[in-house]
């Protein structure tokens, strides 16, 4: 039953990296390659560190394995969350299908500073204050 | 039952490994590749983790954390780079 339960957890964690990194060739720019790689990958990571503790059936093991996968919880959102704004800085461009970037309309590039649209009065309080592309600064 | 799931499952992981790889080479720009170098991180730590239950020895669970860390802390690193103004495009 033990085995049963590694080997599918196993072959389900590896799916999931297998599948993050076809996403990650796959998409077409920065935001769609972060949204393939960091869940997935969080999640394969998650499904070998569970089959290691049942494999292990220890209480030191399953305390390491479950610190491991509180650490990828905790960091691979704030990693994704660094490198995408790294990258929106730096003008990466988007995909050509892109419908909408909330960002592009009330962003300031020059002093990194993120607009409400609604500092005006309240009269003209629907226009965008700015209208700049990213990334020239 | 494991032994033959340990197999597919290196084998599978060292497909994911390549097509990060690729990722890495082709990326057209420098995030892009940061985030490739995330995600074979992340792969490794299952590696290890997949090691770990082939050879029964747990001890090897402190070198995924360890690596998980550093990959981390190279991520930010890399941002904090971009974000000072390194190559825009390299």
């Amino acid at each position: 039953m033990i085995d049963l339960i590694v080997s599918v957890f196993l072959l389900a964690g590896a799916s999931f990296m297998l599948l993050a990194a076809i996403g990650i060739v796959r998409l077409p720019d920065l935001p769609t390659r972060m949204h393939a790689s960091t869940k997935a990958a969080a999640m394969g990571a998650m499904f070998i560190m569970g089959s290691v503790s049942f494999y292990f059936s220890d209480s030191v093991v399953f305390a390491r394995a479950f610190a491991i996968v509180i650490f990828i919880l905790i960091t691979s959102p704030i990693a994704a969350h660094v490198i995408g704004r790294a990258g929106y800085f730096t003008g990466t461009p988007l995909w050509d299908g892109t419908v909408k970037d909330q960002l592009r309309e009330n962003y300031d590039p020059d002093t990194h500073r993120l607009l409400s649209g609604f500092e005006g009065s309240s009269e003209n309080s629907t226009t965008p204050t700015k209208t700049d592309p990213p990334g020239q600064p | 039952m494991i032994p033959y799931a340990i197999n597919i499952v290196y084998f599978m992981l060292s497909l994911a490994l390549i097509l990060a790889f690729v990722r890495l080479t082709r990326g057209p720009s420098l995030p892009d590749r940061v985030v490739a170098l995330e995600l074979i991180a992340s792969i490794v730590v299952g590696y290890v983790g997949v090691h770990a239950i082939d050879t029964g020895v747990s001890s090897l669970l402190d070198v995924a954390i360890v690596i998980a860390l550093t990959a981390f802390l190279a991520a930010i690193g890399f941002a904090s780079f971009l974000e000072k103004g390194g190559t825009k495009n390299d």
